[in-house]
């Protein structure tokens, strides 16, 4: 048995693997932070309760109408979206054009109403859900075993950050959503749909963060607080990977969640601490530049 | 916009008449805890109104606040006010640190790392043993003034705290009126020109910030005493959260706002302790209809809507601001 910083090398891989599997949900609400702020210029407070919202309505279509995990993967981002793209509608619209810190207030707000309404239809308390059938069982890699789900959760992730990443800075739509960003008044004057692209984007963001809510359920249950505990670290590497950028979401996320791993082998008092620390140096030394271009 | 033509003065006697008759027809441990975070608030508007900062990490100087003065009280037996005095002093300091990190950012940035660095701060508290961790400092002994006049029946300690509130607020109020917070709505409402006319405008948002934490701290130590417990949650966002809403809901800028935030609010929470709805998911409806309706809080709404006696040159009456902190004179 070969070791590693004076620990087996299997210890060492699965810690590191942890960490990576924290990393994949910082980079999946990341992203959707990343692309409601950087389209949106909104700082959404609510991403963690979408996120919750993701594996809530997860369990409920297996409690309340038998539909299993390979159901929910597709319906449960659906429903998320459309609830996002309600909250765009109502409350966010009459924000535009006005401070972005009253954004952040409000999507605050909303975050309180639906993460503790949902402790008072459903207690504190969390609610188990089981791993699908199909992904349950171990990969060994010859260095580490690795069991299939988790294997499965940063397949799927890597997967949904390069196609949304591909999407918005590659294709025609993600084009027209930029466009849409940089000069509103010109890029409805051309015909483009601002409302509605921002709408979708919106939408979009909600499902990213409810679609990580359904990888999760299997590995932390649902509990209505879920999202909380998350979303401050999650806003740490935001900032880190640079407000607006998804590429760089995406990347401080992984990053991020391996540099946990590693501090929990190496100094683990240190690991909630770590990613505060990286954000306050990170901004106190990059240059100031401005906000939404990577 | 009107100036409430009512000499400072007069504003304490009448504080303190209503706080000698809150004593006998509300529990008085309550209105503490409501004075407690009127204070807190204040020194929060004071940052938010004055200098147009926002921070979302103000829970760190409450939470240290109150723990300082818990743990001074009860490992060291020292006397209260000193207690409190320490817990000020640490927070000052506490607050020169973060602000000297956050100050070099502005806006969004700014509030994120406020946001990061409570967060470290309640990290180092949740782990430290001196805190009591989960379970929090419990039992926090009220000690005697000066060494003589217990603090331990509620008619003390409501003395006690309720004339350290009132000087607070007086002299929170103070330094609105002053000329450096003056210089603070000047920087907030145009910074080029502060700086253009010699201001090191960096350093007063800075002292803004430090005066704005030590007041906090304060308020976080007198609430240690008060409830005789430090926990986990006065150092945690919801607090951080919540002083926000409190001085949203009340009226950013103006004086009165935290006072009446913080009536409402608390006053609520006491009220409702019981009650099974989640007082965060009440919290929230509030404060999602403040943004929207209110953004300029009760108190603002009404010293808005009140005739203009002499027209500021920045707002015409009757125009509808768009950003919470441009362009409006004080009722200070």
């Amino acid at each position: 048995m070969v070791d590693l910083l004076g620990l087996p090398v299997t210890a060492v891989f699965g810690q590191l693997m942890i960490g990576l599997i924290n990393g994949a949900f910082y980079a999946l609400l990341a992203l959707g932070l990343a692309v409601i702020f950087g389209l949106l210029h909104v700082i959404n407070f609510a991403q963690g309760a979408l996120y919750m919202l993701g594996a809530l309505v997860a369990w409920l279509l297996l409690t309340e109408m038998g539909l299993g995990y390979w159901w929910a993967l597709i319906l449960s981002p659906l429903i998320v979206a459309a609830v996002g793209a309600a909250i765009e509608r109502t409350v966010i619209l009459p924000l535009y054009g006005r401070d972005p810190l009253y954004g952040l207030l409000l999507t605050l707000g909303v975050a309180m109403m639906i993460e503790y309404g949902v402790v008072w239809r459903y207690g504190s308390a969390g609610m188990p859900y089981g791993t699908p059938e199909a992904l349950r069982g171990v990969v060994n890699l010859g260095f580490m075993i690795l069991p299939l789900y988790r294997l499965w959760v940063m397949a799927t992730s890597i997967v949904v950050c390069l196609v949304v990443w591909h999407m918005i800075e590659r294709s025609s739509v993600g084009a027209r959503l930029r466009a849409a960003t940089e000069d509103p008044a010109m890029a409805q004057a051309l015909g483009i749909n601002v409302p509605a692209l921002r709408t979708t984007a919106f939408a979009v963001g909600a499902g990213i963060a409810a679609l990580a809510g359904v990888l999760a359920a299997p590995i932390y249950q649902v509990g209505p607080l879920m999202g909380q505990s998350l979303l401050i670290t999650v806003f740490a590497v935001v900032v880190i990977g640079g407000m607006g950028s998804i590429r760089g979401a995406v990347i401080a996320g992984f990053s991020l969640g391996l540099i946990e791993g590693l501090m929990r082998l190496v100094y683990p008092e240190g690991t909630r601490m770590a990613v505060f620390l990286i954000m306050a140096v990170v901004l106190l030394t990059r240059p100031e530049k401005p906000i939404g271009r990577a | 916009m009107q100036r409430i033509a009512v000499a400072p003065l007069a504003w304490l006697i009448i504080g303190a008449v209503s706080l000698g008759l809150a004593y006998f027809l509300v529990y008085p441990i309550h209105v503490l805890q409501i004075l407690c975070f009127m204070v807190f608030a204040a020194a929060f508007n004071l940052l938010i109104g004055h200098a147009g900062v926002l921070s979302l990490g103000h829970a760190a100087f409450f939470g240290s606040g109150a723990y300082l003065a818990g743990i001074l009280m009860k490992t060291e037996s020292v006397t209260p006010e000193l207690a409190l005095l320490a817990a000020t002093g640490a927070t000052l300091v506490l607050g020169l640190l973060m602000g000297a990190i956050a100050i070099r950012r502005q806006g969004i940035y700014f509030a994120m790392i406020t946001l990061a660095l409570a967060q470290l701060v309640y990290f180092i508290a949740f782990q430290s043993p001196a805190t009591g961790g989960d379970d929090g400092l419990q039992g926090i002994p009220r000690g005697a003034v000066l060494g003589r006049f217990s603090l331990e029946s509620n008619g003390a300690i409501y003395l006690f705290v309720s004339a350290i509130s009132l000087l607070s607020l007086w002299a929170i109020h103070r330094i609105g009126c002053s000329p450096f917070g003056s210089l603070l709505r000047a920087i907030r409402q145009n910074e080029d020109r502060a700086i253009s006319l010699g201001y090191a405008t960096r350093r007063y948002r800075l002292a803004a910030f430090v005066i704005s934490a030590g007041f906090a701290g304060l308020a976080g130590g007198m609430k240690a005493l008060v409830l005789q417990l430090a926990s986990l949650t006065d150092i945690s966002f919801f607090i951080s959260g919540e002083v926000v809403l409190i001085v949203l809901l009340g009226g950013i800028g103006v004086f009165a706002g935290p006072l009446v935030g913080a009536a409402l609010l608390i006053g609520f929470q006491l009220v409702f302790v019981s009650s099974p709805v989640p007082v965060p998911f009440v919290l929230g409806i509030v404060f999602v209809i403040c943004v929207l309706a209110f953004p300029r809080g009760i108190v603002g709404e009404i010293v808005a809507r009140l005739p203009a006696q002499s027209p500021s040159s920045n707002s015409p009456a009757g125009q509808q601001h768009e950003r919470p902190n441009e362009g409006r004179e004080h009722s200070w």
